[in-house]
């Protein structure tokens, strides 16, 4: 068909149809739950996450912290399926990829801590209702920039998006962790990418972006007709994942590829401090009062 | 207690950072590069021996196989070496030809270089627009020769013909509506010369684009910088030449050492290096881009001005015309005899070296009288650059090997040959 679009599903049926090789010295039942460990937990996430107000499945107290658990479940999917292939590529994309997630949970986790700060609460939907404000004045966002920066870097690192991708690196380990595996094995791996990528673009609409409140002053949303696009409501915060997508895919196009030492390098000696500077400096605001930045 | 070993990689021979057929068998401390073995020979096809058994013009053809992304100056290094032991020499328009293409050559190598380090190391954008560029560029040599790759185009005593009035046009398809064919076509209305102008005006442009992504990116810098450090000494003793000498600030280019056609006639700078690491190497490569399309220009002048033949009128080595040998019947003997037997070489030996996209790319021709050379040698650049990979990898990380591969511009049709 003309300009491809047709492309996509015909890859997704090739990949349906394609027969899934094990190799012979591969340990069958680990080899199989890898896949799965890495997608499940990418889907699990979106059970707490709020589209729009009280737009959300599960509305529990927790729900930060029950997506960052979740969200380091799906490294064992990768470190699996490198052991559990029984072969070089797989194993060295592993152990870069636990090397990895290790440096930046840590670094991620103290951007969030920086947001729950700010909000006083772990309920994602609290935290969007804490960044309301005139115009975008409310979002975590300004007063959190550096976490928000820390936070963006390390979900690209996260997801093995470029230029963090040395997990698979295909130019040095072929394909890493998952260089053995084929059809839908292999789909299920790239579906489990993808659906971190869109969790981590939801997630930083949510923290640090404002969800699905609305760029204009509330009383905006009373014009007639148009009302309902310029109030709050899920089209900001689909806009907002949206465009947080398309930077995994400019980053993706324009950057060279990090080598593996200097990912932990940016991790641990950049990033890490980076964070626990600001979470002090936070806390000083909050202790000392300074408002309106931070309710 | 267990021994503790190091652990061996088989790196290649089907692997995206290969570059073709490359092998290389690494021993890693974790990541870190112990022995970088590189295994030759995948690609053999026994140019050399080929070349042995058959009349001195149908060889020309191998030339271009051998690296496959610089084909003319392949062909110029094996027909300056027939013309150096006929004691001919080309016309100057013919010369001047073949230093325009020699330039095109340059640049085609230098552009399938750049995109292929850069998705080595991870940047996607610039391998499409490098890609951009090359597509006008074997457009011009379709139009000169008809082949897109291996053109067969320089022969003892000039080139094959004159440069054509028109570009070759593309046509619709179920792919391409009229709209996208017309603004295609839309520079390739003129003559080859047209197009290329047109051409020459708009590269220095897309080399900047290709700067913009790469020259002052961070990563790109970490990932090049003071990795596969050569210094000029070992450089020379390696057997080094081209822009992996040059990037270890060695003044050497055979364009200007040992002028070879016009290009004492030129005016153009040779870019060299400080340090020798990947970086300098990229930045000499992407200078000798711009220098090359300065020659282009300077040809392209000289080429308007001044018609005339293209080939020599020594019917003992060139074809004659074909109208002639209708009616001329001492031309149509001289065309028999030149594609049945071919013609003899004097006995002797002879050697002519060109500056090629990678290095010096060198033809020695051994002749006992035949019209078949004794022995044929070919002195690839790539396989010196190869040799020092271990020396060049050693200490530094699997990715690294990967980047040393991509500044080395390694293209197994010359080291395997």
């Amino acid at each position: 068909m003309r300009n491809g679009w047709l492309q996509p599903i015909a890859d997704a049926v090739k990949l349906l149809f394609k027969e899934i090789i094990v190799p012979t010295n591969a340990s069958r039942t680990l080899f199989f739950i890898a896949p799965m460990l890495s997608l499940a937990p990418a889907l699990a996430a979106w059970a707490v996450m709020p589209f729009a107000d009280g737009m959300v499945l599960a509305d529990i107290n927790a729900g930060l912290l029950y997506i960052l658990a979740l969200t380091s479940m799906g490294v064992y999917g990768v470190i699996i399926a490198g052991w559990a292939s029984n072969s070089k590529y797989a194993l060295l994309g592993a152990m870069r990829s636990a090397a990895q997630i290790v440096a930046y949970e840590i670094a991620m986790g103290f951007a969030l801590v920086g947001v729950l700060m700010a909000a006083g609460s772990l309920n994602l939907g609290d935290i969007v209702r804490a960044q309301q404000g005139a115009w975008t004045t409310g979002w975590f966002v300004w007063p959190l920039i550096g976490l928000f920066l820390v936070y963006i870097i390390s979900g690209v690192a996260e997801t093995n998006r470029s230029p963090f991708d040395v997990a698979e690196g295909e130019s040095e380990i072929v394909a890493g962790f998952h260089v053995e595996y084929s059809g839908m094995a292999f789909a299920v791996f790239f579906l489990a990418e993808y659906a971190n990528m869109i969790l981590i673009s939801a997630l930083t609409a949510l923290l640090f972006m404002g969800g699905w409140l609305s760029i204009f002053p509330q009383s905006w949303a009373q014009t007639p007709y148009i009302g309902w696009l310029i109030g709050d409501g899920i089209h900001w915060f689909l806009l907002k994942t949206t465009f947080f997508m398309f930077n995994f895919l400019w980053f993706r196009a324009t950057f060279p590829r990090y080598r593996y030492d200097q990912i932990m390098r940016l991790g641990w000696k950049v990033l890490i401090p980076v964070t626990l500077v600001w979470i002090f400096a936070e806390a000083a605001a909050i202790a000392l009062g300074w408002k309106p930045w931070l309710s | 207690m267990p021994e503790i070993r190091n652990y061996t990689l088989n790196f290649g021979p089907q692997h995206p950072a290969a570059h073709g057929v490359l092998r290389m068998v690494l021993e890693m401390d974790g990541e870190v590069i112990q022995r970088a073995d590189p295994h030759i020979g995948l690609l053999h096809r026994g140019t050399e021996k080929l070349a042995e058994s058959k009349p001195y013009s149908q060889s020309i053809g191998y030339m271009d196989r051998l690296d496959y992304v610089s084909m003319m100056c392949n062909e110029h290094g094996y027909v300056l070496a027939i013309e150096k032991l006929l004691g001919i020499e080309a016309p100057v328009r013919a010369q001047y030809i073949r230093v325009m293409f020699d330039e095109i050559t340059r640049i085609l190598n230098h552009l399938l270089w750049l995109g292929a380090h850069a998705i080595d190391i991870g940047a996607m954008t610039v391998f499409l627009y490098a890609f951009r560029e090359r597509e006008d560029l074997m457009d011009c040599y379709e139009a000169v020769s008809g082949a897109r790759l291996h053109a067969t185009y320089y022969r003892p005593g000039g080139v094959h013909r004159d440069l054509p009035d028109t570009m070759p046009q593309y046509e619709t398809s179920r792919w391409r509506g009229q709209k996208d064919v017309d603004r295609l076509n839309e520079i390739r209305q003129g003559s080859m010369l047209d197009f290329l102008e047109d051409f020459s005006r708009r590269f220095p442009g897309c080399v900047d684009q290709y700067e913009t992504l790469l020259t002052d990116n961070r990563i790109w810098k970490q990932r090049t910088v003071s990795i596969g450090v050569v210094t000029p000494e070992r450089a020379m003793q390696l057997g080094f030449s081209g822009p992996m000498l040059r990037g270890s600030g060695v003044e050497w280019d055979l364009r200007k050492k040992q002028p070879y056609e016009v290009y004492d006639r030129m005016d153009f700078d040779i870019p060299v290096g400080v340090t020798g690491d990947s970086y300098d190497r990229y930045l000499v490569r992407i200078e000798e881009m711009r220098q090359s399309n300065e020659i282009i220009k300077q040809c392209i002048k000289w080429l308007r001005d001044n018609p005339g033949p293209v080939m020599l009128d020594n019917h003992k080595v060139t074809p004659p015309k074909r109208e002639e040998m209708k009616a001329d019947m001492e031309s149509l003997i001289h065309h028999f005899k030149l594609f049945t037997e071919g013609y003899c070489l004097p006995e002797g030996e002879a050697y002519a070296g060109i500056e090629h996209p990678k290095g010096e790319f060198g033809t020695y021709i051994i002749s006992d009288g035949a019209n078949k050379p004794y022995r044929l040698k070919i002195r690839a650049p790539g396989f010196a650059h190869l040799s020092a990979m271990n020396e060049m990898a050693c200490g530094h990380m699997l990715a690294d090997v990967v980047a040393i591969i991509g500044t080395q511009d390694i293209v197994f049709g010359d080291v395997d040959r």
